[in-house]
């Protein structure tokens, strides 16, 4: 008796966890994404005034977040910063989506294409994403629209091999075999009977790209080949931030967290959606 | 078991291919132009064109893959162009200290994860276990090299125990050596320790609910004992599979780590062979890199075969 009520408890406290974790991931990511938005409504002035006159100042009532080694806001910047961190996440997570579902479809639905696909989506995966990501920004000049190329070449094969997977179980069950014996086309049991099924994995796997290429951008801004050197975006403010640690650590203070608390709210959204979406996973993960 | 050991190693072989053509294609797409840089900005172009010609750039593009497959068969990587040494070699040059910054991250992250893992399993779906989850998916939320930062100013700069970056002097002995790496070791080692956490929490819930324990428990055994000698050891091995993984992308993913720490590792080396457009190094370096990737995964799936014959049947 004891035991059951235990339980009971048990289950309830976990469904409350999850339910509140949605609600704060998505609260905060909202926030980001509308400060982000609406930059110049929140900022003082444009993200790079100069003001030699103000250089490394600590926290105080007129800058909430300091001045940076040039005198700039550091608040400021940090808000537009989001604008390129959290878009260059966004977009690759969209990007790698896209190609990620048509590979893993085409490789988990036919067999002929599976060994070749399979083979390349192994050997993309061997390479440390950090490593193929900075060789790849490198050979193409750093850009924005080049990072997230980079970045989508580096996720594509993770959504793919996902995307597969599920594929390969879809596609033996019953009433895709139904569907096949009435006579429906190849290209329509994809988009219908089998990628309407997908959706869920799909979003969540794009939840945690979006939060693994907001890490991978900051690491290719820190090693200087980020999508730009004076748009500022977090991973470019810690970068800079570095040659001062000593004088002034709320240069890279507020970078970072603003950097780890965006990509823990992704984090947390996944996790959630991926409990709410996948029942059968409650009770493990 | 030779069979299963065949088809594994053929799928090896195949996936190595495809990693040497992506090698070769993904370096030669970069735009900048060895030749020109060695010689000079201010040397003539019949000098870049002869520099060009010495390192083979003038062939057409199969030309030059055939040509560097060839050589890779032979065990020959090709010369640095700036450092002027076999590929080999300076790779070789830099490996101690990747190789030990790799086993002293996992180290610490197994001694972190295995612990917080199994507790969080036995204390399914309450605080304790809740607190580990959160733990985890912070620390995995953390960008390397700002906790890097946030360690040297702690731990080097306030509190000076540990060296700010290097790997200490030339001749410097093994301890002292081994003193540079604590702090780059821990920035990854904890940060690697979130994902492991995870995984091994998932894989001792999965077996904490097989028939097995349920007979364990029946006979009396000790809850301690239970989890400790039954489940954790069919637990173990997808463990481990996580371990192996962690440790081969280790080996070349500690990029950002060394470039913090400034450590003369792999890692560096590619970093700056990149900014030379070093095209030998960093074909070797990515070669090297996701070769041991996806040996360690075979060696891995061969070990699963050996220990769990119910995989070679798939």
């Amino acid at each position: 008796m004891t035991t059951a009520i235990l339980s009971g408890l048990r289950v309830g406290f976990a469904h409350a966890m999850r339910r509140s974790t949605l609600t704060i991931g998505l609260t905060v990511l909202a926030v980001f994404v509308l400060a982000a938005i609406f930059a110049p409504l929140l900022t003082p002035g444009p993200p790079d005034v100069l003001d030699i006159g103000r250089r490394m100042r600590p926290p105080s009532s007129d800058h909430w977040m300091g001045t940076d080694e040039f005198g700039r806001d550091v608040y400021t910047r940090l808000v537009y910063g989001g604008r390129l961190s959290l878009g260059i996440g966004a977009m690759t997570a969209f990007f790698s989506a896209i190609f990620g579902v048509t590979l893993g479809l085409l490789a988990g639905f036919f067999p002929v294409l599976d060994r070749t696909l399979s083979r390349v989506i192994d050997a993309m995966m061997a390479f440390p994403d950090i490593l193929l990501a900075i060789a790849l920004v490198a050979a193409l000049n750093p850009s924005v629209a080049n990072v997230v190329l980079a970045l989508t070449v580096v996720y594509t094969p993770r959504i793919a091999r996902t995307v597969r997977a599920s594929t390969l179980v879809i596609r033996e069950l019953p009433y895709v075999e139904a569907a096949r014996a009435l006579g429906v086309s190849s290209g329509r049991i994809l988009r219908v009977h089998v990628l309407r099924n997908l959706v869920s994995p799909i979003i969540v796997q794009g939840t945690f790209v979006f939060a693994y290429a907001m890490l991978a951008e900051a690491s290719l801004s820190f090693l200087g080949v980020g999508a730009s050197p004076e748009r500022p975006s977090w991973g470019t403010m810690i970068s800079a931030a570095r040659s001062y640690y000593r004088q002034a650590d709320w240069l890279a203070l507020y970078p970072g967290l603003a950097i780890m608390i965006a990509v823990l709210s992704l984090q947390m959204v996944g996790d959630a959606l991926r409990d709410v979406l996948d029942p059968k996973l409650r009770r493990s993960v | 078991m030779i069979g299963f050991l065949a088809h594994r190693l053929g799928d090896m072989l195949a996936i190595l291919i495809v990693v040497a053509v992506m090698v070769f294609v993904v370096v030669r797409v970069l735009p900048g132009d060895p030749a020109t840089i060695l010689v000079g900005d201010n040397a003539s172009p019949e000098a870049a064109a002869l520099m060009r010609e010495t390192l083979g750039l003038d062939e057409p593009i199969p030309v030059q893959f055939l040509i560097w497959a060839r050589n890779l068969l032979r065990g020959d990587l090709g010369q640095s162009i700036f450092l002027g040494e076999p590929v080999l070699t300076v790779l070789a040059q830099r490996a101690e200290p990747t190789l030990f910054l790799t086993l002293m991250a996992v180290m610490i992250s197994v001694l972190i994860a295995l612990p917080a893992g199994i507790v969080a399993a036995v204390f399914r779906n309450t605080v304790i276990d809740r607190a580990v989850l959160a733990f985890a998916m912070m620390i995995a939320s953390v960008p390397s090299f700002w906790l890097g930062l946030i360690f040297i100013s702690t731990f080097a700069v306030a509190h000076p125990w540990f060296p700010v970056s290097g790997y200490g002097a030339p001749g410097a002995s093994l301890a002292e050596r081994l003193h540079c790496l604590v702090l780059p070791a821990l920035v990854l080692g904890l940060i690697k320790s979130a994902l492991i956490t995870r995984f091994t929490r998932s894989s001792m819930l999965d077996v904490l609910h097989e028939d097995f324990i349920l007979t364990c428990r029946a006979k009396g055994l000790g809850e301690w004992a239970v989890i400790m000698k039954h489940a954790l050891r069919s637990a173990f091995i997808p463990i481990l599979t996580i371990i192996g993984l962690g440790l081969a992308l280790l080996l070349g993913g500690a990029i950002v780590t060394e470039t913090v720490f400034a450590l003369p590792g792999v890692g560096n080396l590619v970093v700056s062979a990149v900014l030379r457009r070093d095209y030998p190094v960093i074909q070797g370096a990515l070669l090297v890199i996701a070769s041991v990737y996806v040996i360690v995964n075979v060696a891995i799936d061969l070990l699963y075969a050996l220990v769990d014959p119910r995989v070679r049947l798939r």
